[in-house]
């Protein structure tokens, strides 16, 4: 969708993990960085707090009992105590503020301002006024003008180190799910090389290695089965919780794990283009990417700083013009505490935390999230379009129902029936073939056949002529099915094709064929119902059919006879009656309608996650996934307002009330001390809000 | 008012007038990428407190590499984003990230943090 295009384009290089050594290193390194910054913030906070605490006190000695009369106002070992405390504010300022004044140094060679050009500009006049003060008191008119505020520059500076450690480590947090992710990956597989079994590295696996796993071990790499049965627990990758039987040719994930049998898989991804690997890639990319409403955030932010500095001057201005005596000092303290209260990290991580938070849970459920664009339209969406085949059913004709007539076993009849399609290529032959193997039956051995196209099977058991086909083509045989007729007619408005088995002249049963619906289907589609949506069923069956299986998922709208190709037309006429429009389909025959949709869901893609035309991938078949992400954008997106508007009234209020607005209707001034509090509050509140959506549990699909 | 009022207002507006001057009304000609050997229009970006250079003139439908190394440990820089085409890299402190894109019609576009504290253009110009 629009701006993603170079993005899907290249799947590698973009965000450089392009070979599998590299898949773990730019996080991991990430967290190191993140690790030494918290360490060297924690040692700052210490120092700035250690140097705070006796400042604090010693700031006002006349109000402290015991002091009082040590350090006397106006007395020498005040002036003394008072030098002492700005060699030592200064040593705060240099060790634990020096990223203040760096940093807003560098950005003012950029022309640019933020945080640290707020919190140096702040705590950088409170000292200089303090050592005025100090040093040439005779510029004040007062004495008490000439009091001193190290106590704002050495508390401000370390409150300030104090949020920004703990909201390095609360970030860390927020991309636990990335990390996570990213653990899963073995660092050895056991591969067939000169017929040895041996233990490699992940990185020397190549496509087409026999790979070898062994009870309770992981699946290194994606692949195919080869020999061997198990079940293996996807749930670190699909989010289903239940172990899923492998056998030959089925496809087994990388990172998941082998639970009681041994398997022996043909590599078919390794490195940078397993399920793992993209699945990491697009999940960063989606963390990275921007919510739409962030636009907004973004402009804001572009003119809050250089703002606040402005206002912060403007309300010098006031308070030295109309403000009580002494004006210097209250205007020095009213610009100072606006300063440090403006917290235009709060506004800034509102929208980049949530999302961090919402795309890595959905990655946890086996749902991946393309970007902030996909996670804003989700939340928006009123009506999901769900296509049949694949989706609803399983994709697969199988056997349902045998209806045996009088005289004949139901075991005979679907023997019988298998014998005659054994060798047919007709999609509902294979299904009865199947059907008659899962019952554990071995049809008879047939001597010859005769497909008539469009109608039957004719085929002999020795002697024995068996019929498989429509009534009409029985009847043309010489077989009266009539008998059947009312079974047959149940069948079909079930949903299913009925055929007739026919042994010589005498009809034996009918064979019931469907695309059996999923086990989930309905409980998902009533989630949906509930979530507020309108369901749609779009199918190329016919309406009786298609409204069998409405009627048993219980849909609100059925949208039958649809030939594949005008998929896409039937979820643009949705749109144009006003409704914003998830489809979920298969993202491969579905892919121009899932483009089509406001919001395309590609299901069951296994390790072929990176489909294009879809904004969400599921990786997992069943529809429940729908609910879930549906659910995790609502969450999150209702996460980001959350976090925007307080954002958004933290600093409506804070900066007017520094400013004094309440001050001459309540006396209430701030202090800066407070402000640094607040300020540090705010930014660690917002990050604290992110990570409570981790806490999000998805009740609307347990129940 | 007293003199010292009237000095303080007019200091203070002039000084308000000042910081909008500075921070808003800026443009920097920008730092034109040098084409390398493979095609590739290349620029080196220091992040320190900023992009430096901040202004980057690419010329369109040439494919553009943007080399980030970033020298501070500050997590507001810790991620480097090109929303308009949907690009983005964590910048582990010290190494040269590289980001590759293809700049498609002239025009504008931005590059940030993850936060959008930090910000450096891409001017796409015609060629």
């Amino acid at each position: 969708m629009g701006a993603t295009d170079f993005a899907g384009a290249p799947p590698r290089g973009a965000t450089g993990s392009s070979s599998p050594a590299t898949l773990a290193q730019p996080t991991n390194s990430a967290a190191t960085d993140r690790q030494a910054e918290y360490r060297s913030l924690m040692r700052k906070w210490w120092f700035g707090a250690a140097v705070g605490a006796p400042t604090m006190v010693l700031s006002y000695p006349w109000l402290i009992p015991g002091l009082r009369d040590v350090f006397p106002r106006g007395s020498e070992q005040l002036w003394w105590l008072w030098v002492a405390m700005g060699i030592a504010s200064l040593a705060v300022i240099a060790y634990s503020g020096n990223q203040f004044f760096t940093g807003a140094w560098e950005a003012l060679r950029h022309r640019s301002a933020n945080m640290h050009t707020l919190i140096a500009i702040g705590t950088g006049t409170a000292w200089v006024y303090s050592t005025v003060a100090l040093l040439v008191p005779q510029l004040f008119p007062s004495a008490e003008m000439a009091d001193v505020y190290y106590d704002v520059t050495v508390v401000v500076t370390a409150l300030v180190v104090l949020g920004m450690a703990m909201e390095v480590k609360a970030r860390g947090r927020t991309s636990e799910a990335i990390e996570k992710l990213i653990g899963l990956q073995p660092r050895t597989a056991r591969v067939v090389r000169d017929g040895a079994e041996t233990e490699i590295p992940i990185e020397g696996v190549v496509v087409g290695d026999i790979v070898v796993v062994r009870p309770g071990a992981k699946i290194p790499v994606d692949g195919m089965v080869v020999l061997g049965a198990s079940a293996v627990d996807e749930s670190m990758i699909t989010g289903e919780s239940m172990p899923v039987a492998k056998g030959p040719d089925d496809e087994v994930i990388g990172a998941t794990m082998n639970t009681t049998g041994s398997l022996r898989f043909r590599a078919t991804k390794v490195g940078a283009d397993t399920a793992l690997a993209t699945i990491v890639r697009m999940v960063g990319d989606a963390q990275a990417s921007r919510v739409p409403i962030q636009r907004i955030v973004d402009v804001v932010s572009s003119y809050f700083t250089p703002a606040v500095v402005i206002l912060s001057i403007l309300g010098f201005v006031i308070w030295y013009d109309v403000g009580p005596a002494p004006a210097f000092t209250y205007a020095t303290i009213v610009a100072v505490t606006t300063l440090i209260i403006a917290c235009p990290c709060a506004l800034g991580m509102a929208t980049p935390m949530s999302l961090t938070t919402g795309v890595g849970l959905a990655a946890g459920h086996g749902i991946l999230i393309r970007s902030g664009d996909a996670l804003q339209a989700a939340k928006k969406i009123d009506t999901v379009v769900l296509d049949k085949t694949g989706t609803i059913t399983v994709g697969k004709p199988a056997v349902t129902d045998v209806v045996a007539a009088d005289g004949f076993e139901v075991d005979a009849i679907l023997a019988l029936a298998a014998a005659a399609e054994r060798d047919s290529e007709h999609p509902l032959a294979a299904a009865i073939v199947d059907g008659a193997a899962e019952r554990g039956l071995s049809p008879p051995e047939a001597s010859r056949f005769e497909a008539v196209p469009g109608h039957g099977i004719r085929a002999w058991l020795g002697e024995r002529r068996v019929l498989v086909g429509k009534r009409a083509f029985l009847e043309a045989g010489g077989v009266k099915a009539a008998v059947l007729e009312a079974e047959a007619a149940r069948l079909a408005d079930e949903g299913k094709t009925p055929v007739y088995v026919a042994l010589d002249d005498r009809v034996a049963g009918l064979v019931a064929i469907a695309d059996p619906v999923k086990d989930d289907s309905a409980a998902a589609i009533a989630a949906l119902r509930r979530l507020g949506l309108q369901v749609v069923m779009i199918t190329g069956d016919n309406r009786r059919t298609a409204d069998a299986i409405a009627r048993r998922v219980g849909v609100d709208r059925v949208l039958a006879e649809v030939l594949p190709q005008d998929k896409a037309h039937e979820v643009r006429t949705l749109q144009l009656e006003g409704r914003t429009v998830a489809m979920v389909g298969d993202g491969i025959n579905d892919a121009p309608a899932l483009a089509q949709a406001d919001v395309g869901f590609a299901i069951g893609t296994g390790t072929d996650v990176a489909i294009e035309a879809s904004d969400v991938t599921l990786i997992s078949g069943s529809l429940r996934g729908v609910v879930s992400a549906i659910a995790i954008s609502r969450a999150t997106m209702r996460n980001v307002h959350e976090n925007l508007f307080g954002a958004f009234v933290y600093n409506g209020l804070g900066l007017p009330v520094a400013l004094g607005v309440l001050y001459p209707f309540v006396g209430l001034l701030l202090s800066p001390i407070l402000a640094a509090l607040a300020m540090s509050f705010s930014s660690v509140t917002v990050i604290s809000n992110a990570n409570r959506l981790k806490r999000f549990r998805l009740k609307e699909v347990a129940s | 008012m007293t003199p010292d009022q009237i000095l303080v207002t007019v200091g203070g507006l002039a000084a308000a007038a000042g910081v909008a001057w500075f921070f808003w009304f800026k443009r920097s000609p920008g730092v034109r990428a040098s084409t390398v050997s493979d095609g590739y229009q290349e620029v080196m970006i220091l992040v320190k407190g900023g992009y430096t250079p901040d202004t980057i003139r690419v010329a369109a439908g040439r494919p553009v590499r943007l080399l980030f190394r970033r020298e501070e440990t500050a997590a507001c820089s810790e991620q480097v984003v090109l929303p308009d085409f949907g690009k983005s890299a964590p910048l582990p402190t010290g190494t040269v990230v590289p980001i590759e894109f293809m700049p498609g019609e002239p025009g504008e576009h931005e590059f940030t943090c993850q936060m959008g504290m930090l910000r450096g253009r891409i001017l796409v110009e015609a060629v």
